[in-house]
Order: structure tokens, then sequence, then C-alpha cells
């Protein structure tokens, strides 16, 4: 069964926070949702998981007892050891007593802290943290994995070991909707929902959005900015010219997903 | 540095209020309730001289309820228990007697003042003073029992309203959410543990009033037992009512403050409710801790029984009732916002499997 988000439009007072926006969520697929802040991520996966009304459109989700949540904040309590967390989601869920300590022991297994569950959430790393909370979201073996953010503000490490995790749910079946503001986490996924101001800019595989990208793009080396569609890239400038015809001086380039990403915006508001 | 200070100052609107509007509030209705002077003093004269004792007894010091030439000494007693009047006249052959609740110093120390200014027909028989309750008025005896209330309204009140607003600021509460859990489950898990520590703290508070200040403990303990739960389901209320107001412990705390402040004064912890200006005496109605006073009081020092405390129970019980359905119903609203409806005029479908 797929998951997700179908023209969906979610209002917060008088503001528009999401408008039209797809989020397809499949079953051994990760899908992730890109933009900056303030883009639409979060309000998207609260509308998924049913923390937020919409006013229209079509939120597809398994039952409660089906869904794993992480939010943007901690999730987890910082006050309980380890394995009081644990037990407290396993409580929650309801789960069996024989099959709690076996999924338990697995995921503190996974992310190495099997050996800390005496420890208070409150004094293990940042990084150590968002894992412990993916894991918990992950007790229950659940249809629908929804994180808000887990990488923000982790150690490459620590990140590099979250995705391992996610992947891994992914792997055993779990629809996973990540949210994220690293563009190069996107590419990790099968499929990505890019935001921007509430809108969907693109959507589909990292390759189709690579491939759908418009016109050229180019590097220019120098201090000033090429032109007004240029960005910074390491020592160079990427250049985009939508009609395809790159500036004097420019060498043709292969746009990478992060390039992607900045040409969608750039397409989508041309004065940026 | 200043005017980065004032910008910050004027956009926190709910401190803005609490340093100029609140202060401006709690002088108008301090200074209106916070008063020594008492009077209108609930009295009642029994005996076959009663209308000519009432007729003694002046305003605005005294202000005559009922007055029953019928009844006698025991029907007065019942009256000053039942906390229907502080002073009771009885009047018969041996000459007046008064009786005085002595759980209410300022009102007793007022009418006993009042009568030594009395000026008795020459050759009648001296009036005699009888105070029951607390006969030596001794202070803590009549503040243990409300100074019991007063911790309960702090500790229920702003303890409960931080442990909830401490979940939403740590996102917990977003996950409780989307739990399987009902939004009742999550909102009894939330108060029971208060509830209990309070319960222990109100045995502590009482031991330690009886064990120290020899505060005598004369009525029904279920009696007390019912008010005290009642009461204290009023105060977790308040709690979670302040914690769906408040973003942050900051906000809870003040608004707690808020809560609080007013019931030391307005309660009859302190100064008696029968002597408060109109104005502000209405407040002191829908403060739960004047129920809680009446109860605690009247077990305590009156062993006054359940048929005397029927109004106060009964308020609590309404109060319990009103204040914690306005916290469910917004604490529910906090937790499952999915499952309000949606406008008609642009459907939206929820597809989630059962």
């Amino acid at each position: 069964m797929s998951w997700g988000l179908e023209d969906v439009r979610v209002t917060r007072g008088r503001k528009v926070a999401i408008a039209g926006v797809a989020v397809p969520v499949d079953p051994s697929r990760i899908t992730v949702v890109v933009g900056g802040d303030g883009a639409g991520k979060s309000t998207c996966l609260q509308a998924l998981v049913g923390l937020l009304q919409p006013e229209s459109g079509i939120v597809r989700r398994p039952a409660k007892d089906r869904i794993g949540y992480v939010p943007a904040t901690a999730g987890l309590y910082a006050d309980l050891t380890v394995s009081e967390n644990t037990d407290f989601t396993a409580d929650a869920y309801r789960m069996p007593g024989a099959e709690r300590d076996r999924k338990a022991a697995e995921i503190l297994g996974w992310i190495g802290l099997a050996g800390a569950r005496r420890r208070l959430g409150g004094q293990l790393s940042g990084g150590m943290q968002r894992k412990l909370a993916v894991g918990l979201a992950l007790l229950h073996s659940p249809e629908l994995l929804v994180l808000d953010e887990p990488t923000t503000g982790v150690d490459p490490v620590s990140r590099a070991e979250l995705w391992q995790l996610i992947s891994r749910a992914a792997a055993a079946g779990t629809a996973v909707a990540v949210a994220t503001t690293y563009v190069n986490e996107a590419v990790r996924a099968a499929s990505v929902v890019l935001l921007e101001a509430g809108k969907v800019l693109a959507s589909g595989s990292p390759d189709d959005i690579l491939r759908a990208v418009p016109g050229a793009v180019g590097s220019a080396l120098g201090a000033v900015r090429p032109t007004p569609q240029s960005w910074r890239r390491g020592p160079s400038w990427r250049v985009w010219a939508a009609s395809g015809g790159l500036p004097d001086g420019t060498q043709p380039v292969q746009p990478d997903f992060e390039d992607a990403v900045v040409v969608a915006e750039l397409a989508h508001e041309p004065g940026r | 540095m200043v005017f980065k200070e004032f910008r910050e100052l004027r956009r926190d609107r709910r401190t803005m209020a609490m340093m100029i509007v609140l202060p401006v509030v709690l002088l108008v209705v301090f200074g209106y309730a916070a008063n020594f002077k008492v009077h209108d003093i609930p009295t009642i004269v029994v005996g076959p001289q009663a209308r000519q004792a009432a007729a003694a007894l002046h305003a605005p010091t005294f202000r005559v309820t009922q007055l029953n030439a019928a009844a006698g000494e025991s029907v007065a007693q019942a009256k000053l228990r039942d906390g229907q009047a502080v002073v009771a006249v009885v009047t018969g052959a041996g000459g007046p007697l008064v009786l005085m609740d002595g759980t209410q110093l300022f009102s007793v120390e007022t009418a006993e003042t009042a009568l030594a200014r009395l000026s008795p027909p020459a050759g009648s028989p001296p009036v005699r003073v009888k105070i029951l309750y607390d006969p030596d008025l001794t202070t803590s005896w009549v503040m243990v029992p409300g100074l019991a209330g007063l911790i309960l309204v702090f500790i229920g009140t702003l303890i409960t309203s931080l442990g909830v607003v401490r979940e939403r600021q740590a996102g917990t509460l977003e996950q409780l959410a989307v739990m399987p859990l009902r939004a009742w489950d999550v909102i009894a898990g939330k108060i029971a543990p208060y509830l209990m520590v309070a319960v222990v703290d109100l045995i502590l508070i009482i031991a330690i009033g009886m064990g120290v200040f020899h505060v005598p403990f004369a009525g029904n303990v279920g009696v007390f037992a019912l008010g005290a739960v009642l009461f204290l389901l009023v105060t977790l209320g308040m709690g979670v009512l302040v914690s769906t107001v408040s973003q942050n412990q900051g906000q809870a705390i003040q608004l707690a403050f808020m809560i609080v402040l007013p019931q030391v004064l307005l309660s009859g912890l302190i100064f008696p409710v029968s002597s408060m200006a109109a104005g502000v005496r209405w407040i002191s109605y829908v403060l739960p801790l004047t129920y809680f006073i009446d109860i605690s009081r009247g077990v305590m020092l009156k062993a006054a029984p359940i048929s005397a405390l029927w109004q106060p129970l009964g308020l609590l019980a309404l109060l319990a009732v009103v204040v914690l359905g306005l916290a469910i119903t917004r604490f529910r609203r906090d937790l499952a916002p999915a499952s309000r409806q949606s406008p008609a005029s642009a459907p939206a479908r929820e597809l989630a499997e059962t």
C-alpha cells in the first residue's frame, strides 16, 4: 500500500503553508522532501502523520500503530534513560514482552547504544540523541516512518550512521519520508520532492530531476558574478542560462543535483 | 541595548501586561479585598428576647441574618458549625450568651470589641462570650488548613503546567499525538502522578500542622479527603489549562502566578470574604481555594459533617467539571488536530487505515 499526500493544501491561520503539494511515499523506498527554512517541509510531514488537518487534498497513511514519527525536536525523553525510553515507546505501541526486548536489543545494537542503556537521554551527544529517536520510531516496525530533519546539526559520521539506519528500515519494507535542508542527502532517495515557499518546484527520482534541468549550466572563474543567475560553487561560479546560450568564458558542465535544485529555484523565481 | 530591550519587551505582550496592567488590577482588587476593618459579620439571634438583642446589634459591624425566638443554643451552635453565621446571640433566663466562630479570627476580634462597647441596661445580667472551635484564637489553627490549600494550588497549577509545557517544548507532545494513545490516556497519564504527589504533600502538610502546630483534626477524614480530591482536580485542571495557552515554561510560570496570587488575598485565607467590597467579592466565589478553606476549616476545626459542607463540596465539583472539561477539550485539540472538522467548502480526504 502506498502512502502520501496528493494535491494537499494546508493553511496556518491566514497563511497558506503548502498548496497543491504531492508527496508519494511508497514501501521499501525513501522519499526526501528537500527545501530551505519555511519551505513547508515540516507542514507536509505533519499533515502526513495527522498532526495537521489539510484544507483540501488527499492524505493516505496507515493506522497510528503503524506509523513511526520523529519531530524536528529531540524526539525522546531527556530525563529518561535509554532503556526507559524504549520501554515507554514499546508500552505506547503495546508491544509484547519478548518482541520488545528483542527489537530494543537489535536497534540499540545498530545505533551503538547497547552498552548505554542506563544513560539518560539528555546526557547523550546530539548525534546519539537523533539516532536513538529514529531507533525509537523504528521499535514497533512501522509501515510508514516519517522523520523531520533527522540529520540537522549532526556531525558527518553520525549523519552517515543515521542514513544507514534509515536505509535499513527501507530495505525491510518500510515506506520512509524524510525532510532535510541538505541537498546532498536527497540523492540517497528513490524519490525527491523539492519544495519552495509551500509549492513543489520539482519532484521525481534524483535522475528525473537532473534530466529535467532546463537550459544550460556552465562554470566560470573570476571575482565578479558573471550573470544575475550565477552562484558560487567552491572557487568558481556556476552559471545558468535558461535559453541554453552560455555567456563567453563559461565552460558547459553536467549539472549535479545541487545545481539542479538551484536551477529549479531560479526557474521558479527568475528575479531571485 | 536599551532600545533593543524595549523592542523585545514590546513584542512580549504577556510580560508587558504583567508589568503594567497586572499591578494596577492587583492594587485595585487587593485594595478592596485587603480590609482589616471587618463589618457585616453574619449574626443570628435566638431565644425569647431575640428581637430586643437584635436591636442592640448595630450595623455595620453586625448583619443579623436570622432571628428566631423559638430556637436555642443547639440551633445557634449548628449555624456556626455550618458556616451560616460567625456570631450567634442566645437570649434567655441567664442573660445573653454570645457564641463566636473562632475560625474567623478578625471577625471575632471585631465582634468582641463591638460587644464591649455596648452599654447594657442597668441591672441586666452580664453578656457571656464563648468562642468555639479555636477558643484561644490561635492563628496557626486557622491558617494551617487554608495554607495547605494554598500550597496545593501552587503545586497543582504550576508544576502540572510546567510538566505539560516541557513536553511541548521538547516536541514529545507531537510524538504522543502520533502514537496510538487516546487523548484521555495522555491527559490522565500526565495528571495522575501530580495528583498522587499532591495527595502525599497534603498528608505531610496536615501531619506537620497537627504535630508541630497542634492543629486539631476534629472531623471526618473521608469528608476532608473528598473535598481535597475535588480541589486537586480543579487545580490540576487549571495547570493543564495554563499549559495549553503557554508556549514555554516562562509563560506558564507567569500565568500560574496570576492564578495563584489572587487566591492568597481573595479566598478568605486572611480576610473574611463577607467584608470584601461587593465588586471584588464575586471573584472569591469563583476561586476553588475559597471552598477548600470552608471544607478544611469546617472538617478539621468544627467537625462539620458532610451535610453541612454540601455547598462548598458541590461548588468544587462543579468547578472541577468546568475546569477539567475545558482543559481536556483544549488539550485534545493540541493532541488530535486532524480529527477536527475540515471546512465544508474545501473537503480534505484523510484515508487513514484502521
